[in-house]
């Protein structure tokens, strides 16, 4: 099996307000294909961990590598690419851009890598609305969509430069019941169709127990792995 | 990374917050607006002081000065060659006061590729008879032609024609206040008696006002071949070469030249009126100062707009650089905001900056000392134009620039972990 994302023996502190040792040697890898839950109690550090992975945090020790490539002292320009390419974020809020139509909100990040004409990406950028049901929203603006329509627009948003892994935080976390099934069931259809690899972190146990493999941290480590 | 895509996302968020971005820029067109208006005031009105000292000044004048002979007989006497005589009551000799070799000298100066142009010039002393009073007065024996090329001759006349000098014979225009006095209409003869006693009759064809009303209750003018006959002299009678150069600055040096080759006295302008120049200085340095002033005004609003503006698209700036755009990106579009600000507002404060200055140049303004001069002026100088879309640019540059970096340092783990 081909791996996605290793971390070796992460250490992470906080020094605000005072030094406290959140991440304590974390090691685990991700394989292509897998769809996998990091669950927790609240400040276990599993959502500093998953900030270390995606690379937006770089104030950490030990190594991450996505794709084979050593993430360690690269430029921030660089880490950004790879966000850009390799991977497909998802939060607990949406964060869409208001300024923007939901269409436009879907192919930034598209745009941005430029792999593809903009025509191109608007195209694939419909094709990814209309699979998670919501393709008659395009051309609205993202401040008029429910809670559950944009969580569903940020997963479109994820999915559009094909990433390698789609990380979220919480993505349920602020959804109601019903919007958290469809969210999930999103994400279902993503592993089984499109085998698309995704490591989501969460509180909700319920999410967790569907997942392929879920990983549970106490104090900064990994405690438990059930498959 | 196409730049586009950047310049979209600003315009989006440009759009976003327009009343914002127009009060933004609405700041800026209103310093470029006065700072365009203040310095085509300011530089117009400069230019018509200025003009009152310079237009009527020439860069040089050779003259031959009243003054002691400097080779007294003493000091060519051989016994006293060595020693250092002092001569008390000493009294200024009879010099005269023509120009030796005129027409020579006024040949080789207008060969002089340094000389705009040279205006020969006799002054005489005389005085106007009305009824029982004489009124003393001065004669000016003009060159028109030089005279209005040069000195701008014309700008001065407020009654009659300055070419009637040369086609009328013994004619004269009078300063407005010395008609005045003597109540001569155009078209009324003068008696004047000369110095040595000669009485002339002469025509009055035009009156002039210079704005110094001693000035005009003293001079009048008339050409050189009448005031050479009213002084019974001959037609190479000079008593004044007045001289205007290219470059106004060259006038020290070549004075000093001129007086030496010609062996005449030579006055430069600068020694002549030295206080014109600091004045014009210090008024461009007010305007400039106030219209920078302005800007840097302007620059502060945008600082505080585009400040806030990045505290309201936090989110949007965090999740941005998680979907790959790089900390430069940031700050390119922010940038671009900034800069997009500074040239709509540059740009319509450039009209209005021109539009205002054309309203001024409308304003009726009467002087007694420019008859010609009937609204306020305006210096339309195209490099006031550069120097105020430039200097909106570098402001909105630097304004923008802080808080752009600023963005460009937000730490989207900060952020998105803050909810």
């Amino acid at each position: 099996m081909e791996t996605i994302l290793e971390a070796v023996n992460i250490v992470k502190y906080f020094y605000d307000p005072v030094k406290v040792k959140v991440l304590d040697g974390v090691n685990f890898s991700i394989t292509k294909g897998d769809f996998v839950s990091i669950v927790g109690k609240s400040g276990c550090g599993k959502s500093s961990l998953m900030y270390v992975l995606s690379t937006m945090d770089t104030d950490y020790e030990g190594e991450v590598k996505i794709d084979g490539v050593s993430m360690q002292r690269k430029k921030e320009k660089y880490l950004a690419k790879i966000r850009n390419e390799k991977i497909g974020f998802v939060f607990q809020f949406h964060y869409l851009l208001n300024e923007f139509t939901v269409l436009r909100n879907v192919m930034l990040p598209g745009l941005k890598l430029n792999r593809y004409s903009e025509k191109e990406v608007e195209a694939r950028a419909y094709e990814k609305l209309q699979t998670l049901g919501i393709g008659e929203l395009a051309l609205k603006n993202a401040a008029r969509l429910s809670g559950g329509e944009k969580q569903r627009v940020a997963i479109a948003r994820a999915l559009i430069n094909d990433p390698d892994i789609i990380m979220g935080d919480e993505p349920t976390g602020n959804l109601d019941k019903k919007n958290s099934e469809l969210v999930f069931d999103i994400f279902k259809q993503l592993s089984q169709q499109l085998n698309q690899t995704m490591l989501i972190v969460t509180h909700d146990p319920d999410f967790a127990a569907k997942t392929n493999r879920i990983i549970r941290m106490e104090d900064g480590k990994i405690v438990d792995e059930q498959r | 990374m196409k730049p586009k895509l950047l310049f979209n996302i600003a315009q989006s968020l440009l759009m976003a917050r327009w009343r914002q971005t127009l009060i933004a820029a609405v700041g800026v067109t209103f310093g470029i607006t006065m700072f365009i208006a203040l310095l085509s005031f300011m530089s117009g009105l400069n230019d018509l002081l200025d003009g009152l000292v310079v237009n009527r000044t020439p860069h040089i004048r050779l003259y031959n000065d009243i003054r002691p002979r400097q080779h007294q007989a003493v000091t060519k006497w051989p016994a006293y060659k060595n020693d250092y005589p002092i001569i008390s009551s000493l009294k200024s000799g009879n010099v005269r006061q023509e120009i030796y070799n005129s027409g020579p000298i006024i040949q080789d100066l207008e060969q002089n590729k340094q000389v705009l142009g040279v205006a020969p010039t006799i002054t005489a002393q005389v005085f106007f008879n009305d009824g029982t009073v004489a009124i003393n007065g001065v004669i000016n024996g003009i060159d028109v032609a030089a005279e209005r090329k040069l000195f701008f001759f014309d700008d001065y006349i407020v009654a009659g024609k300055s070419s009637d000098l040369n086609t009328i014979p013994n004619s004269i225009i009078l300063g407005k206040a010395l008609a005045e006095k003597l109540v001569a209409n155009v078209g009324d003869v003068v008696q004047i008696t000369t110095s040595t006693g000669t009485i002339f009759q002469l025509k009055v064809v035009g009156y002039f006002q210079s704005g110094l009303n001693d000035f005009d209750k003293a001079q009048s003018y008339a050409s050189i071949q009448t005031t050479q006959k009213i002084l019974g002299k001959s037609s190479l009678y000079i008593t004044d070469i007045r001289i205007k150069l290219h470059n106004i600055n060259e006038a020290p040096a070549l004075a000093k030249t001129f007086g030496r080759i010609y062996g005449v006295d030579a006055e430069d302008i600068q020694t002549a009126n030295s206080q014109f120049e600091t004045g014009s200085f210090v008024r461009s340095l007010i305007s400039y100062a106030v219209g920078i002033t302005l800007l840097i005004v302007a620059g502060f609003g945008i600082y505080n707009i585009l400040n806030m503006m990045i505290y309201e698209k936090m989110d949007t700036i965090a999740i941005m650089k998680a979907m790959g755009f790089s900390g430069r990106d940031v700050k390119t579009i922010f940038l671009v905001i900034a800069i997009g600000i500074g040239l709509f507002g540059g740009g319509t404060g450039l009209l209005a900056g021109y539009g205002l200055s054309v309203v001024i140049n409308h304003i009726p303004f009467h002087t007694a000392a420019l008859p010609t001069v009937k609204t306020y002026p305006i210096n339309y100088n195209p490099l006031f134009y550069i120097i105020g879309i430039s200097f909106s640019l570098i402001t909105t540059y630097l304004a923008g620039w802080l808080p752009a970096r600023k963005a460009s340092k937000i730490d989207p783990v900060v952020i998105i972990r803050g909810k």
